[in-house]
């Protein structure tokens, strides 16, 4: 099987710390690649290359069969990559529905249209609301983004991102700030997705990693320790020690 | 219908309106002409405040240099005037093109900064022009240049001050159309977005500096035509059309009126002429002169405004619904 997304040999410095260090690693269509590792690993600056906020020293990027290392981030998303932000990241003024029919219209192609009523855009409005209903925020359409809870908000987030239909998904830290249940909710959820697009999950809540990914790849000061099958990483000597055995012990 | 009428911001921009659009009636009823040359210069700033409030109100984007676009539509005419060219056919064209070419180039440059650098860099841009006005000693450098009013045969006089005012009214109202429909359509919320969440706008796929630079250039025809319309009004375009305090007053008047508020810029210009020409003879009762300083008292209302009223005055009308 042909990978999704793949990394070769990425390398980013910051002064003299090397964050990203050497790293190729590759998602898959249709399946769930997590990526952990302690605070200050490097996850934020290698996903920060992924989508194009951050150009890498060296290595290449692919997405889709093309190489998308020099692209900037809008090319990338129209490509079909898509991300969710660890911090939520949501038009505050704007209510849930105008957040993701903004998404949808990113999607549709350009948006340089003057006159029209986009509130009146039929197509534009009913789309929002089936992406609202996906994530279960169907009742809320109308409420401002900024006066949903956190959990909701972190549901816009997600609606957002598979607005634009993408084939990779980006998912930084998407429990991030959840309760118990709401973070069970969208593990059923997220893995119900997996027959929409590939992702890439960043996470540090292990009980959802494990439960959810296909295969996970640890990183320490910005280079692989070891990547595998939950299983294969669970049984890690080396993982145990640098990064599981904290939280195990 | 019936709820719009509810709101009385919506019943105080019907008002204000009718008014601006029966001013010259009125004036030629009450024998004051002076009333109409400032209704003139009220309408003409709010379709420039209107345009600046598309990029500053709706995008985020505080431009420090939009009085470039009073000059540059202004000396369009006035040197084409001046150069024996007087249809407007002709000048207005021009001026708009012109303008958008401007507006063209100073987005492109611009908009790559962010903050304090981009109000340096636009206000850097109109202090070009404004120079490059002073230098034209061809066309009278720095004490300016006297013109005739674009001609428009068989069609339209602009020397009768009442059929000027309504053209000039007429502008104002498409002005106001165009913005309102703008706000709301697709582009609209693209450049409102932006404003909220750069960031995320771009991980949505939006390629947001070219949304921006085309708001800029919109923004740049229609400050082009009040330039136009003010170089017509006066007969007259000198360098002091686009000095950086007039771009001051600009910001001012969106500020005053409520930024991102459709009909905030027309509130701002209508109170800031208002008090101007109020606060002059007032102060002058107090003593000989006195009415020069105006401003001390404008000052400290704008100061209250700004803190007690962040929305403008757009908001404390909202605020009584």
């Amino acid at each position: 099987m042909t990978a999704l997304l793949a990394t070769d040999r990425l390398v980013k410095r910051f002064g003299g710390l090397v964050a990203t260090d050497n790293v190729s690693i590759d998602v898959r269509d249709g399946e769930i690649h997590a990526l952990i590792g302690p605070n200050g690993a490097g996850k934020t600056t290698l996903l920060s290359q992924l989508t194009g906020n951050l150009a890498p020293d060296s290595g290449t990027i692919d997405f889709a069969g093309r190489d998308v290392t020099r692209l900037p981030t809008h090319a990338r998303v129209r490509l079909g990559l898509g991300r969710s932000f660890q911090i939520t990241s949501v038009l505050r003024e704007f209510s849930a529905a105008d957040n993701v029919a903004l998404a949808i219209q990113a999607h549709q192609g350009h948006s340089f249209r003057f006159i029209a009523d986009a509130r009146r855009d039929r197509a534009l409005r009913s789309a929002a609301q089936a992406g609202l209903d996906a994530v279960g925020l169907g009742a809320r359409g109308s409420v401002p983004a900024a006066a949903l809870s956190h959990g909701e908000q972190r549901q816009l987030e997600i609606a957002m991102a598979l607005a634009g239909e993408p084939k990779l998904l980006l998912l930084d830290e998407p429990m991030a700030g959840m309760g118990i249940e709401e973070s069970q909710r969208l593990v059923g959820f997220l893995r119900g997705l997996k027959s929409r697009c590939g992702m890439l999950l960043i996470e540090h809540d292990m009980d959802a990693v494990f439960a959810l990914a296909d295969r996970i790849t640890v990183l320490v000061y910005g280079r692989v320790l070891a990547s595998g099958t939950p299983d294969e990483i669970r049984a890690h000597p080396e993982v145990r020690q640098a990064y599981l055995g904290e939280e195990t012990a | 219908m019936t709820r719009l009428l509810k709101q009385p911001g919506t019943v105080i921009a019907a008002i204000l309106l009718l008014l601006l659009a029966a001013l010259p009636l009125l004036t030629q009823a009450f024998d004051q002409r002076y009333v109409l040359s400032v209704g003139t210069r009220i309408v003409i700033w709010s379709i420039a405040a209107i345009s600046l409030n598309m990029i500053l109100g709706y995008g985020g984007l505080v431009s420090f240099g939009h009085s470039a676009f009073f000059g540059i539509g202004g000396y369009a005419v006035g040197i084409l005037s001046a150069e024996g060219v007087p249809s407007g056919w002709i000048q207005w064209p021009v001026a708009l093109a012109v303008s958008v070419l401007w507006a063209a180039l100073v987005g492109a440059l611009s908009l790559r900064t962010r903050g304090v650098y981009f109000i340096m860099i636009t206000l850097a841009f109109a202090q070009l022009v404004y120079y490059l006005a002073s230098g034209l000693e061809g066309y009278g450098g720095d004490d300016g240049l006297n013109i005739g009013r674009s001609r428009f045969s068989g069609l339209i006089d602009l020397r009768d001050k009442a059929t000027f005012y309504w053209l000039c009214f007429a502008l104002l109202c498409g002005t106001l159309w165009f913005c309102g429909r703008l706000a709301n359509s697709r582009f609209g919320y693209v450049l409102r977005g932006a404003k909220s969440n750069e960031l995320r706008m771009t991980a949505l796929g939006f390629p947001v500096f070219r949304y921006r630079l085309v708001a800029c250039i919109i923004a740049g025809a229609f400050g082009g035509l009040a330039g136009i319309l003010l170089a017509n009004e006066g007969a007259y375009v000198s360098p002091a059309m686009m000095s950086w305090v007039k771009s001051g007053d600009l910001i001012v008047i969106v500020v005053l009126g409520g930024i991102g508020a459709l009909f905030g810029p027309l509130y701002g210009a209508f109170v800031f002429f208002a008090l101007e020409e109020m606060l002059k003879p007032f102060l002058d009762l107090f003593g000989n002169g006195w009415g020069e300083y105006w401003q001390i008292v404008f000052g400290p209302l704008l100061v209250i405004i700004a803190l007690y009223a962040r929305g403008g005055m757009a908001s404390l009308l909202r605020a009584r619904e």
